[in-house]
């Protein structure tokens, strides 16, 4: 379990519970946090589950595969800490993670 | 105005099968699809790669399931109509006129939705006011290149799109390639040639930089792009050119009426009607409790609302189910040579 705080593009955050072996973006989308689409549902295909990781957050992560960064190209708005929440997979070690979302994802 | 039995909304896996199950019962079907290619999102997200839950096929990639989706198809001659969206839905009597983004008109009995998340639509810019100048000044697509000629043009993007247009437009005009990484994922071998390009000043790349404003009233005058670390270049450009790939919008779908589940139709789990009469939902699209997004459901689908559209389109009939291994009637719609 680890505690996941996702931010909005206004600045309103929600902390949550997540299981371990999830992803990110199943935490939010079971959650019914608003700001995450994941159209493709997890397949790495579709870039609508596009977050921004706080810095010292991002360096911990595991780095991003080719095939994500690729898909980072089309996502709205990227920045050098973007990743997408499908590809990040929640375990212990990641437990107080900070992911903030975009204005939108299309 | 086109009249069929059914009119299949999406040319992806759930769709093309759709196609096949009506017409095994006796059923023409016309499909619409906003892409210029059938497939759906095998086709555009993964043709290269594999898919293992196909039951009997091992593994084969979108593309090949697309291709032989096609190749089943076949003996019912159906007519798909590519790069065009429905627009509009109305009903008439019994039935419903389809409108198309180009105008064209079909009335039938049935609509089967088959459109996965919506239709895919390029990836558009994200900074202030560029809608003024999209069409004119800056596209997402290029369909007469001789407009750019002798122009300074800005290229977006680190796709195949980005590179070959880059690639293209460098023999007729002033090329800034510009990506927000140093990394492209279009051909190596079309990068080659233009890096050797840029050495010779014919292109110029800019990499790690994204777009932050445009400047200009009625045309453009200039773009500023920003590095990573803020750092702002003004250039001066006739024209911006943006690659980010396509992405899945809902689209008009969700102004037709149909009460929507965050992006998804709700149906029933007999004949996956929606809530109104003779409109069917099948595939990623449709949600019911227990909804998987696998493309087996969508056959499973497919074939449940085909015969909730024989209802429609024949209710004088009585449907009998057959197997396709015995029924003569869907031997001979099959074409299939008597021995």
């Amino acid at each position: 379990m680890a505690k996941i705080t996702y931010i909005d593009h206004t600045g309103k955050s929600k902390t949550l519970d997540v299981k371990n072996g999830l992803t990110v973006m199943e935490g939010a989308v079971q959650n019914n946090i608003p700001g995450i689409d994941a159209d493709c549902g997890g397949g790495m295909a579709c870039a609508t589950c596009h977050v921004y990781v706080k810095e010292e957050w991002f360096n911990k992560l595991s780095k991003p595969e080719e095939g994500e960064q690729d898909m980072l190209d089309v996502a709205y708005e990227p920045k050098k800490n973007s990743r997408l929440s499908c590809q990040i997979t929640v375990s212990n070690e990641i437990d107080g993670l900070v992911v903030t979302m975009p204005e939108k994802q299309i | 105005m086109i009249k069929t039995d059914a009119v299949i909304i999406g040319a992806g896996p759930a769709g093309l099968f759709a196609v096949h199950q009506l017409g095994i019962i006796g059923l023409k079907a016309e499909v619409i699809d906003n892409l210029d290619k059938i497939g759906g999102q095998c086709i555009e997200l993964y043709p290269d790669k594999p898919i293992y839950d196909i039951p009997g096929i091992p593994k084969c990639t979108g593309e090949t399931l697309a291709k032989k989706l096609i190749e089943q198809i076949k003996p019912f001659k159906t007519k798909i109509h590519l790069s065009e969206r429905v627009q509009k839905i109305e009903s008439e009597g019994n039935n419903w006129i389809v409108e198309t983004n180009k105008g064209k008109k079909f009335i039938s009995p049935n609509i089967v939705i088959a459109g996965g998340v919506g239709s895919f639509e390029p990836r558009k810019f994200s900074v202030k006011n560029y809608e003024r100048f999209e069409d004119k000044y800056l596209f997402y697509y290029v369909k007469n290149k001789k407009i750019f000629k002798n122009k300074k043009i800005a290229i977006f993007g680190g796709g195949d799109s980005a590179l070959d247009w880059a690639l293209e437009l460098s023999k007729i005009s002033k090329v800034i390639l510009i990506h927000r990484r140093s990394e492209f994922r279009g051909s190596k071998n079309t990068l080659k040639k233009i890096k050797k390009l840029s050495k010779s000043k014919k292109i110029i790349i800019k990499t790690s930089f994204q777009l932050e404003s445009i400047e200009g009233e009625g045309k453009i005058q200039s773009i500023n792009i920003k590095d990573e670390d803020g750092k702002i270049e003004n250039l001066k450009v006739d024209n911006i050119l943006g690659f980010f790939g396509l992405i899945m919008q809902l689209g008009p779908i969700a102004e037709w009426g149909l009460s929507l589940n965050k992006k998804h139709i709700p149906v029933n789990t007999e004949n996956f009607e929606t809530e109104k009469k003779g409109i069917f939902a099948i595939g990623d699209i449709c949600e019911y409790p227990g909804k998987l997004k696998l493309i087996l459901s969508g056959f499973h689908e497919a074939a449940l609302a085909a015969r909730g559209c024989f209802k429609r389109a024949r209710p004088d009939e009585q449907y009998r189910f057959e197997f396709s291994t015995t029924s003569k009637s869907a031997h001979e719609r099959l074409g299939v040579k008597k021995k």
